[in-house]
């Protein structure tokens, strides 16, 4: 992440002698000295002449402890890893972290705690899109900033929010686009878990199966959360036999869901199948010998080669252990600190007004991901990948877009 | 519905039928122990889910151990046995500093479960972590058996139905059969009188307690075949496991098997022809009206209040 450096390091040789610049210490008190804690910090946050307070709210208990785990993981890596090279404009991050306990009204709570008990200069946190909803009044009464991860239904902008995963239409119509070029599809069955962002990307997929693929929707089924049966479900699939099944499903369903398919012998040799909701993370608990062959679109996997990622993964396992796994959304998450610092020193400020306006249009060149770019809409512009799913856990990237801009209010789809 | 073969329909009435078998067996192996707890003992254990997850994550850790030593084709017998007995054994435990203190306060007794159920999902996931993970299954469970080259019928769902009518089986047989059996139906009857003929009853108790979670331990273990475990999954089988007792009629065996059966063909059936949610919901909703009409249940039990 040497990039993100040079600006700090700029700065501080200006101020000092070359020599000191080696001692990562003194060049970072002096950089403090460069922002004095008056100047930078107007509004009564956290930040002190060496620290500057951050939170993490996310679930680290019930189950979305489950998905959060990672995100968590990754925030916190990045964090270290920025205070290695000296902090922000000078200043250590000090995390404090709260548990959203999977329970929605918890995150209200607890983002009401840190931003005005804590008083915390910017949060990395929320996962599902209800813990997000029931965030966003807080933060927006309260002037705070959050990073949020994950990939979601869009329809959503707010100032106080930065969205580091995809928008619906960044993750579904150039996948789409692709297995109905590559796979001759002409017929799906779309299938998903009883709950907004299934709903609304089934919303969207459709639209553009009928109207721009001209193809057809033959099925079209929502799951109630947690459920583990899908005999009759299966069935009707082979009765329509679809050219693809295009799924949403989520959390313990998701599993039952594979584990059924392949023993009811709809396994990849078969079905085509392309999910938005698989990442490394699920396929843990799935099994790989029960995707492999089927594909995901997202816009991160872990397997990406390029030399930012593969540094990334190093410092990963190094960190957490070498059996982690890195899925799409835990690499969002690694992003939030990244966006923040950067945030931070173009504003040369940490007053949450300076620094929401100093990030659009920002480009984070080496992420993990590939280079992203901070958008108006405080959305990111990525590309698309799909992954084909090996036996081991871990996708074969088959194919890559080009930069998709974020559009979280798409017009015609909803 | 008419632009299909005869066969092909053909085909699909079968598979949605052992799909409704299928359904109906995982819903028996998850109500029989509660069957006997609730049932019999008048428990109401809302830590009965964390009993299943117990014979779950210990199915997935033998699966390791078989993985590492190389008997992967038949470690399912052994990770049955082993669920069993983990699962009795806290139970028995439980009952022993938790339980027979609140067998003159049923409702605190549900208190008291719910806390447990929530001791024992942090106990999983400090100790195997908050992710989910699977036991990796041998090869013969894999895949379908194919009577016709159209027909699939998943071999996880005959084992898992074999496996329910091999338990179901020797709960009757200890029930009914046995002196134990008696002795649980005595206490249940008429604890004094029971205790008054020499019948150990706090002994009684607490071996049903345990029973009735051992069986939970073996459907934990089976349902690994299906579904993946992590430190919630009880929380996704305990619902279901109550309204199968509670819909059967709570002191009855045979209820509970009749209960199981209705609920699964009505809602595997439904949700061919409906949505899968909608399918749901209409059987929940033919539920609450025959609970309305019989809050008994399908059976009875013939006890004198």
């Amino acid at each position: 992440m040497s990039t993100f450096n040079r600006r700090s390091f700029m700065k501080a040789g200006g101020a000092l002698v070359g020599a000191l610049l080696a001692v990562g210490v003194i060049s970072s008190h002096a950089l403090a000295a460069d922002f004095p804690t008056a100047k930078v910090n107007t509004t009564g946050l956290a930040v002190t002449d060496t620290t500057v307070k951050v939170g993490i709210l996310h679930s680290a208990t019930g189950t979305m402890a489950i998905s959060e785990t990672g995100s968590i993981q990754a925030e916190k890596l990045a964090i270290e890893q920025i205070n290695a090279m000296g902090g922000i404009l000078g200043r250590k991050i000090e995390v404090i972290q709260e548990d959203g306990a999977s329970d929605w009204p918890t995150f209200a709570e607890k983002s009401k705690k840190l931003l005005v008990k804590d008083k915390v200069a910017a949060v990395m946190g929320c996962w599902t899109s209800a813990s997000r909803k029931a965030a966003l009044p807080v933060f927006e009464k309260e002037n705070g900033l959050l990073f949020y991860p994950t990939f979601y239904e869009g329809l959503e902008q707010s100032k106080n929010v930065f969205y580091t995963g995809q928008e619906a239409t960044q993750q579904i119509l150039a996948g789409l686009d692709w297995i109905a070029k590559e796979k001759k599809a002409k017929t799906f069955y779309l299938i998903g878990s009883d709950y907004i962002w299934p709903r609304t990307s089934m919303k969207i997929a459709r639209k553009h199966i009928e109207r721009n693929l001209k193809g057809t929707v033959v099925g079209e089924e929502y799951i109630a959360l947690g459920d583990t049966q899908f005999g009759s479900v299966i069935n009707k699939i082979k009765l329509k036999k679809p050219d693809v099944i295009y799924a949403a499903v989520v959390g313990g369903s998701n599993v039952a869901w594979f584990k059924q398919l392949n023993a009811a012998g709809l396994n990849s040799a078969k079905q085509t199948m392309l999910t938005i909701s698989v990442t490394e993370d699920e396929v843990l608990g799935i099994g790989g010998e029960n995707l492999a062959g089927f594909y995901s679109a997202m816009k991160y996997f872990q397997t990406q080669t390029n030399p930012e990622n593969v540094k990334f993964v190093e410092a990963f396992k190094k960190r957490w252990g070498k059996d982690a796994v890195i899925g799409d959304v835990t690499q969002a998450a690694y992003l939030g600190p990244w966006l923040y610092k950067a945030a931070v020193e173009r504003a040369g400020s940490f007053d949450v007004d300076k620094v929401q306006a100093a990030l659009p249009g920002y480009v984070l060149k080496d992420a993990p991901e590939g280079p992203v770019t901070v958008e108006a809409n405080h959305h990111l512009t990525t590309k698309l990948r799909v992954g084909k799913w090996r036996k081991d856990g871990q996708a074969d990237v088959v194919y890559t877009s080009g930069y998709i801009k974020p559009d979280p209010f798409p017009k015609g789809y909803q | 519905m008419f632009d299909y073969s005869m066969a092909e329909i053909g085909n699909i009435v079968v598979m949605q039928g052992f799909s409704g078998l299928s359904m109906f067996t995982v819903l028996l192996l998850m109500a029989l122990g509660l069957a006997i707890i609730f049932g019999q003992m008048g428990v109401i254990n809302m830590a009965h889910g964390e009993f299943m997850a117990i014979g779950a994550y210990t199915t997935v850790m033998v699966s390791k151990l078989a993985a590492n030593f190389g008997f992967v084709n038949y470690y399912f017998i052994f990770a049955i046995l082993i669920a069993f007995v983990l699962a009795f054994a806290v139970g028995y435990f439980i009952e022993f500093i938790m339980i027979r203190h609140l067998y003159k306060r049923p409702l605190d007794t549900l208190l008291a479960t719910w806390g447990l159920s929530l001791v024992m999902q942090q106990i999983f996931r400090s100790t195997f972590g908050a992710k989910e993970v699977s036991a990796e299954l041998p090869e013969w469970m894999l895949g379908s058996f194919k009577p016709t080259p159209d027909i699939d019928i998943p071999i996880n769902g005959v084992f898992v139905m074999f496996l329910a009518l091999i338990v179901t089986a020797g709960v009757y047989l200890f029930m009914y059969r046995s002196r134990w059996g008696l002795r649980v139906r005595a206490t249940v009857q008429n604890r004094v009188m029971a205790g008054a003929v020499g019948i150990n009853t706090a002994k009684v108790d607490r071996m049903t307690f345990a029973l009735g979670c051992g069986i939970a331990g073996i459907a934990g273990a089976a349902f690994t075949t299906i579904a993946s475990t992590g430190p919630t999954t009880g929380t996704l089988y305990i619902v279901d496991s109550f309204m199968v007792v509670v819909f059967g009629g709570a002191a009855s065996l045979m209820g509970t098997i009749a209960s199981a059966f209705g609920i699964a063909q009505a809602q595997s059936i439904l949700q061919f022809f409906m949505t899968s949610s909608m399918g749901k919901v209409s059987t929940l909703l033919v539920i609450v009206g025959i609970l309305m009409m019989k809050p008994e249940g399908l059976f009875a039990s013939k006890l004198r209040k």
